[in-house]
């Protein structure tokens, strides 16, 4: 994060610069202080990777990683981001060579998604949640995955998937 | 779903902060980590002329223990909070109460003191702020003041802080050995605004119960303890406590079912409480 040194006001009627670290590159676009990072992300920087869905918080579906820390991209303004590393579903293959990750490959192999709308936003929450815990329960990750709205899924092959890259045996999710 | 248009400060120091605010008057609003004024932006339900943001101020991101109180900084994070290891040790009830704030992904944005100047009836922060007998430490140009959780909501989304004042930082008492603590709520989903949310304490010879999602603010009831134990009368008393607190029917249950869970969850989460005492 940079260091801020001194008052900045940005007016409500100009677009200012802001730049973001986007899945490693640095990025620069231009926003109004109202514009919101999910809409920053996809109009600005072309990266629509991230799905906007609710736009209040509850759907979950433009969750990205801020500084490695997965929170919403519509409860984000795009100036509040500037300076900041901003991780999107984008970069998980980049940084694996161009390859889907495990969790990505696990995702397909266990029809973790059918319409594709809402796994973005699961992906990136992952990716933070499991860092921080890396063989979380059932329990877990079910209160987890209560931050993100799947219609398609019933969430049965999204919490299959995660157990078996986590390396659990299914046998702890067989009754789901 | 977009904001209506508004300036942006983003103050270097908080002293900035509050002289911007001071001067924007009722137009300006401060957004810290924006899980609550974000949705009210983006529905334009609040309409601020200036934005003044204290996300990255150093300044407010204490999270300390001071003279037998944790003190909680404006710019810390819910998710910060909850990591802190001791959590459990020093403030029990919110150790238990925190999980149930939003989902994980709006824990690591939102802030504690955000939640508390927001004042929803059902927040869970401001419920433990009033069972425990905390304090709001309120800031503007000239003087700080602290207000008593108790005396500072006023109904909801209402609250005694003036318009150029911010909560520059919440103090919870830490918990007295031999005190007990329990929490629970009912939502419709996990995560999800409480319908109603039950924070219990027992310490010494009394048992308490503080109860969100009902009332217009976070409410607070005692009993003396009996024999070491509950009083006998312990559901009439709840009972009482339900009508007293006058919840109405609304889109997610009835006045009726939000009395039945202050009965039920009341006199669980007093039995958790006077069971765990350490």
């Amino acid at each position: 994060m940079p260091p801020l040194t001194s008052t900045s006001a940005l007016t409500a009627e100009t677009r200012h610069a802001v730049s973001i670290v986007l899945n490693g590159t640095p990025r620069t676009g231009h926003a109004h202080p109202r514009l919101l990072l999910s809409d920053f992300l996809r109009h600005e920087l072309g990266a629509h990777g991230t799905r906007v869905g609710c736009e209040h918080g509850v759907c979950g579906a433009c969750t990205v990683r801020i500084e490695g820390v997965a929170q919403r991209a519509c409860l984000t303004l795009a100036v509040q981001a500037d300076g900041r590393r901003i991780d999107t579903v984008e970069g998980l293959a980049q940084a694996n060579g161009g390859r889907m990750t495990a969790l990505q490959e696990a995702f397909r192999r266990h029809h973790a998604l059918q319409c594709g709308f809402c796994t973005a936003g699961i992906l990136m929450s992952l990716t933070d949640y499991l860092d921080r815990n890396p063989k979380p329960t059932e329990e877990e990750l079910r209160d987890m995955l209560s931050g993100h709205l799947c219609r398609c899924t019933g969430y049965a092959g999204i919490v299959r998937a995660v157990m078996e890259v986590t390396g659990q045996t299914m046998k702890e999710v067989a009754h789901v | 779903m977009k904001p209506a248009s508004f300036d942006y400060l983003r103050p270097a120091t908080v002293a900035d902060a509050l002289a911007a605010l001071a001067a924007g008057g009722d137009d300006a609003r401060v957004i810290a980590g924006g899980q609550s004024l974000m949705p009210m932006l983006n529905m334009r339900l609040v309409q601020p002329r200036l934005l003044i943001d204290l996300g990255r101020l150093e300044e407010l991101r204490t999270l300390r223990v001071e003279d037998g109180w944790l003190s909680v900084g404006a710019a810390v994070t819910q998710a910060e909070v909850l990591a802190r290891r001791t959590l459990a040790q020093e403030v029990p009830l919110l150790a238990a109460a925190l999980p149930w704030v939003g989902h994980f992904q709006t824990r690591n944005r939102g802030t504690l003191c955000g939640s508390v100047a927001h004042a929803d009836p059902s927040a869970e922060t401001p419920l433990c702020l009033v069972a425990t007998g905390g304090e709001v430490v309120l800031r503007n140009l000239r003087r700080r003041r602290t207000v008593a959780a108790a005396d500072f909501f006023l109904g909801p989304l209402t609250t005694v802080k003036a318009a150029d004042e911010i909560v520059e930082c919440i103090r919870f008492p830490l918990a007295r050995p031999g005190s007990g603590h329990a929490f629970r709520e009912q939502s419709m989903r996990h995560g999800d605004f409480a319908i109603a949310a039950c924070a219990a304490t027992v310490d010494g010879e009394r048992a308490s119960l503080a109860v969100g999602g009902v009332a217009d603010r976070p409410t607070t009831r005692s009993w003396p303890l009996v024999a070491g134990g509950l009083p006998p009368d312990l559901d009439d008393a709840l009972n009482a406590f339900a009508w007293d607190l006058g919840g109405d029917d609304d889109q997610h249950a009835t006045a009726r079912y939000r009395r039945d869970l202050v009965r039920r969850i009341g006199r669980t989460v007093l039995e958790e409480a006077l069971s765990c005492r350490r």
